[in-house]
């Protein structure tokens, strides 16, 4: 047996074989996570160099004028550019793959290619792609309106419309993986329970909703926490759409920009490393919360409803 | 089949189906075919007849213009760019999968003390993202000197693809059969060499790897502009981000280098989607 084995003689090869995970894992993604929350404690001092502060940035940012309403303004974005992906998104994503996993449907492979290709382009590239539709100077987008009867406007420019445009923008971007992943659950459905359910004389509604629904929880669940720790952790299509300052007037700013531009600074503004790392350590707080809701509250629910079933 | 057609509520059925799929799939295509069909048009044909294609013989030559081509080829360097992201990306993807492999044989193979801690140690960072660390990570990368270098980059896609890596990759070690192995064992086989017999039976794990990587990190524009944003380290993304931002106005070359970047990527796509949708539902079980 290989245990006895590894108690007789130091276990060189299990070392040979962690080390390099352990080590660069260590240095270059857990080390700097641990050292930025520390660096939220910390404070430029006068005398130069990092003075330890405890929570006073925090206390800024939550309370400061000039912090304050930023940061709120970020959250809110976030949580509205979230509540598009959770409702619009992952539902759309949940019909596709139903229709896509459905016997009736012909060229299931073809559909599925298609619909999966915006998700691979990069953020850069659907930014802009989008900015030129959007573009008025263009005006594809007021030729496809005109035919519902609805009038053309800057949709990224004005301030009402410029964040639910961008959230639809990031929603047709990664419709793909809700899509996938579902389809994957479906997939794994064993074909004799439907075939039982339909002799039975179940319609397809009521074949959805009893049968395949409650069985793919648990990928309802994996969803929802991808979109949550994707959502609050976006900054490329921001960046690449409305720019760092979440044009127009910070109404499409997300946490993850507000933190882009507290450490690099911006325009006139210099940088701020440790604000920037308070900036993170929030974000750090709302993802950490998302992952413990899922992991505790989520998945131990479903553990007991599979008991009781 | 045809039988079933002659239900009336069958052929609604049918034809709801396949009319959703067909306009979401309208509603996916259409704005990329629109910019790759622009794109080799003169300015007035982009403007007064978007939804037409010019193609460089007649009867379609009237509106054909590779302006935007000639604009991109001389002012910006894509060639280095998709170097760049070529090495970063296969590179990173190699460390990920010879390291991460290793470290998902042991964690699989071999009962020692902390191992569960260990795993959960390295599970941690598939839900943390590691943008959070930027701070530490940029202040670590000067003092490393790996400023500009390709390697930063490496390094950070390396750390944050293992956790997922070595999660998925363990799974599928695990139910390779212990026979096989004690047998090898018995045979006088090292354990060096038990992992490398165990690797080809892992194949579908090391593609869903892949697979779930390879488009983050071609795609990604936060490091490159954080650590890497000199001329000669550019990858595409972040090459093509600054090139748009400077021709904002010249919507020849900015159709033109927008195709430029997304070509390779659909044609790689089209190229290995089979695998990446069986990678990305294999993934998915469980």
């Amino acid at each position: 047996m290989p245990m006895n084995k590894s108690r007789k003689s130091f276990p060189t090869h299990i070392v040979v074989f962690l080390a390099p995970a352990v080590i660069i894992y260590t240095l270059f993604m857990i080390y700097p996570l641990v050292d930025s929350l520390r660096l939220s404690l910390y404070a430029p001092a006068q005398a130069g160099g990092e003075a330890f502060v405890g929570f006073q940035n925090y206390e800024k940012l939550l309370t400061h004028e000039l912090w304050a309403p930023r940061l709120q303004g970020a959250l809110k974005n976030n949580f509205i550019f979230f509540l598009f992906h959770m409702f619009l998104q992952n539902p759309i994503g949940l019909l596709l793959a139903t229709l896509l996993s459905s016997h009736i449907v012909r060229g299931k492979a073809i559909f599925r290619t298609l619909i999966f290709t915006p998700t691979i382009l990069s953020f850069v590239l659907v930014g802009f792609i989008w900015r030129l539709i959007l573009s008025p100077l263009w005006g594809i987008s007021g030729d496809f309106l005109a035919i519902f009867g609805i009038e053309n406007q800057p949709w990224l420019g004005l301030e009402n419309t410029a964040l639910p445009t961008l959230s639809l923008i990031s929603v047709w971007q990664f419709i793909g993986i809700p899509m996938m992943l579902f389809l994957a659950a479906l997939i794994a459905i064993p074909d004799e329970l439907l075939e039982a359910a339909r002799v039975d004389g179940a319609t397809a509604w009521g074949l959805f909703w009893k049968i395949k629904f409650p069985l793919i929880l648990p990928t309802v669940g994996i969803v929802s926490i991808l979109t949550f720790v994707g959502n609050f952790n976006a900054f490329d299509l921001v960046y690449a759409a409305q720019s760092e300052l979440g044009q127009p007037n910070y109404s499409t700013d997300l946490l993850g920009t507000f933190f882009y531009r507290t450490f690099f600074g911006v325009q006139l503004q210099p940088g701020n490393p440790t604000m920037g790392a308070t900036i993170a350590g929030v974000m750090f707080i709302v993802i950490l919360t998302g992952v413990l809701i899922y992991m505790f509250g989520w998945q131990r629910r479903l553990l007991k409803l599979e008991i009781e079933l | 089949m045809l039988k079933q057609f002659r239900r009336p509520g069958y052929l609604i059925q049918f034809l709801l189906a396949h009319g959703t799929l067909f306009i979401y799939t309208l509603i996916a295509l259409f704005p990329v075919f629109l910019v790759v069909i622009n794109s080799f048009k003169n300015r007035r044909a982009i403007f007064r007849s978007p939804y037409t294609i010019a193609l460089p013989f007649e009867p379609y030559a009237e509106n054909w213009d590779t302006v935007g081509y000639e604009t991109v080829f001389k002012r910006a360097h894509f060639d280095t760019y998709f170097t760049n992201s070529l090495i970063v990306t296969v590179v990173a993807l190699l460390l990920i999968l010879i390291i991460g492999t290793m470290a998902a044989f042991a964690l699989a193979e071999y009962r020692f003390k902390g191992n569960t801690a260990l795993g959960l140690y390295l599970a941690l960072g598939i839900m943390i993202p590691i943008r959070l660390g930027t701070v530490s990570l940029l202040r670590l990368i000067v003092n490393l000197g790996l400023i500009n270098t390709l390697t930063a980059l490496i390094l950070v896609y390396t750390a944050m693809g293992l956790p997922l890596a070595i999660f998925i990759l363990q799974q599928f070690m695990r139910q390779v059969p212990r026979d096989l192995k004690d047998a090898a064992r018995v045979d006088g086989a090292s354990e060096y060499r038990i992992y490398w017999m165990i690797l080809p039976l892992v194949r579908p794990a090391i593609g869903t790897v892949m697979v779930f990587n390879m488009i983050p990190i071609w795609n990604d524009l936060w490091f490159p502009l954080i650590l890497a944003p000199g001329e000669a380290t550019k990858t595409v993304t972040l090459g093509a981000q600054i090139f748009l931002g400077q021709f904002v106005t010249d919507w020849n070359a900015v159709l033109a280098s927008l195709t430029l970047s997304a070509i390779p990527v659909i044609v790689l796509y089209i190229l290995f989607s089979r695998q990446l949708i069986r990678g990305l539902t294999a993934g998915a079980v469980k």
